[in-house]
């Protein structure tokens, strides 16, 4: 009789124990789950930015280079793209997209010396020029969160858990590896 | 120079937690005996430990909640917008972006010689100071790797780290002087309650308990500083990483130590809190024993072996 009380207190205690493991576990997941969606928002501020100065500098670039259609309309595209991307893989695809558009525009722009002088097109660049950097900053803390995330979901012991609860991976905010030092070679003035 | 064998950025993270881990654990357990030979001395067990802990620990909540400002206070720092500063509030903002921390004030000290500090007990309360010599003297991927640095100090939790050790210092040296001269004014009286036995072992007790008394405060600041410099390794390393540059701050640190000017508002009160020590000290082995920080050169080729 003792010993049959014993065993059940024993399964008991391996049960309960076997419980708070998984629920911390389980919060574990979540934390870090949260966390990644809380980097993905602050790329997505700085995406939103971004898209949001692209009208006032076509319209600008427009006054003094109207017949360079092309460049702009791809600029306009890509940011329109942009808007629609639902994902971190797609949103950063359309940013690589919008990053090469305004790539061009600003070579472009080094044929326009009245373009260049404007108060206004030189305040954009240099507004865009900082939103470039600090994507790729929020990439960075993004894709870090990312990374912990999807290996928590995928090791064990986690993972039965993570199957469980249908937690997903994450998508990582994939910039071409030289975006950011082209972008900056761009904003110079020689090339 | 002896080739370094590179290092994982990561391993050396965690490396250092574990030294800073180690180094608190010997301090707690250097105070616990320390707090046993006290208990014995006095007659009882573990009996007024507790209340000489009070009134520092009072002593630690103000300083906790003011130490910021008055470290602000003292080195002249005047906070700047980003209209004033913005090169440097826009360094500060995208690396915050990329550590994931919120915004800290952002202060420049108007003086020549090129320094840094972080202050603040936790990220939502933290400053970063820099001297107009560091914004005039450093290039741009030189003053990301400084920031990098002094964000990890908030993003670390280092002032609170520190905050604890200084309150663990000022526990055991306070311990150490109510020993010292518990042996010598009230010894006399106790003694004599205690029988032939007690006596011996009482003179044991006390032999025990000047030696601690003597050595504690010594261990304690050893340790203090030894559990800043693992900060500062630290702060370092994932400075490193926020910057994917390891090179920026490694320059940053040689042009920092290699300036002759000397920081006008630094004191031995503040000098910890610096990117590197201000007050310019000769080296020697006892200096570096007892050094907040860690020697510059060991520091540039860490960061250049990442």
């Amino acid at each position: 009789m003792l010993a049959i009380t014993i065993i059940l207190l024993v399964l008991l205690g391996v049960v309960v124990l076997a419980g708070l493991a998984l629920l911390g576990i389980y919060n574990g997941l979540v934390r870090s789950r949260v966390r990644a969606r809380e980097a993905w928002s602050g790329i997505d501020v700085q995406l939103k930015r971004r898209a949001s100065l692209i009208p006032n500098l076509v319209e600008t670039v427009k006054g003094y280079a109207a017949h360079e259609q092309e460049v702009l309309e791809n600029v306009t595209r890509a940011r329109a793209m942009l808007d629609q991307a639902g994902g971190a893989a797609q949103a950063a695809q359309a940013d690589n997209v919008l990053t090469g558009a305004l790539r061009s525009l600003f070579a472009v722009s080094e044929n326009y010396p009245q373009l260049r002088a404007n108060e206004n097109f030189m305040a954009l660049q240099k507004e865009l020029s900082d939103v470039e950097e600090k994507i790729a900053f929020a990439r960075q803390f993004y894709n870090r969160n990312v990374q912990d995330f999807n290996t928590r979901i995928q090791v064990f012991p986690s993972v039965i858990i993570a199957n469980m609860f249908n937690f997903e991976r994450f998508d990582f905010f994939e910039a071409e590896e030289t975006a950011r030092e082209d972008v900056q070679v761009s904003f110079g003035s020689t090339s | 120079m002896p080739e370094q064998q590179p290092v994982l950025i990561y391993d050396r993270i965690d490396g250092n937690r574990r030294n800073t881990f180690v180094l608190l654990t010997v301090f707690v357990l250097l105070l616990a005996g320390l707090s046993i030979l006290f208990g014995l001395m006095i007659g009882m067990p573990y009996p007024l430990a507790p209340l000489v802990i009070i009134p520092f620990l009072i002593f630690a909540v103000i300083s906790y909640y003011a130490s910021s400002n008055i470290a602000l206070g003292i080195s002249g720092a005047k906070e700047v917008s980003k209209e004033q500063e913005p090169e440097l509030v826009r360094t500060v903002e995208n690396l915050c972006i990329g550590a994931g921390l919120p915004m800290p004030k952002v202060y420049v000290i108007e003086d020549g010689s090129p320094n840094a500090f972080a202050t603040g007990r936790d990220p939502d309360h933290a400053a970063v100071a820099v001297t107009r010599g560091l914004l005039d003297k450093l290039e741009k991927i030189e003053l990301e790797g400084v920031i990098a640095h002094e964000l990890s100090h908030i993003g670390n939790y280092d002032i609170r780290v520190m905050t604890i050790v200084v309150v663990l210092v000022g526990i055991a040296a306070l311990m150490a002087d109510f020993m010292l001269r518990l042996t010598f004014f009230g010894s006399g009286r106790r003694s004599s309650n205690k029988g032939k036995g007690g006596g011996a072992a009482m003179a044991i007790v006390l032999l025990l308990a000047i030696a601690a008394a003597i050595l504690t405060p010594i261990a304690a600041q050893a340790i203090r500083f030894a559990v800043s410099r693992q900060r500062e390794y630290l702060a370092d390393a994932s400075g490193a990483l926020l910057t994917r540059s390891p090179e920026g701050l490694a320059s940053a640190l040689e042009k920092i130590a290699a300036d002759p000017d000397k920081l006008e508002s630094a004191n031995k009160a503040t000098a910890h809190l610096y990117i590197n020590n201000p007050l310019k000290e000769h080296k020697s082995f006892l200096n570096n024993m007892f050094t907040t920080h860690p020697p510059i050169e060991e520091r540039v080729r860490l960061l250049r072996a990442m």
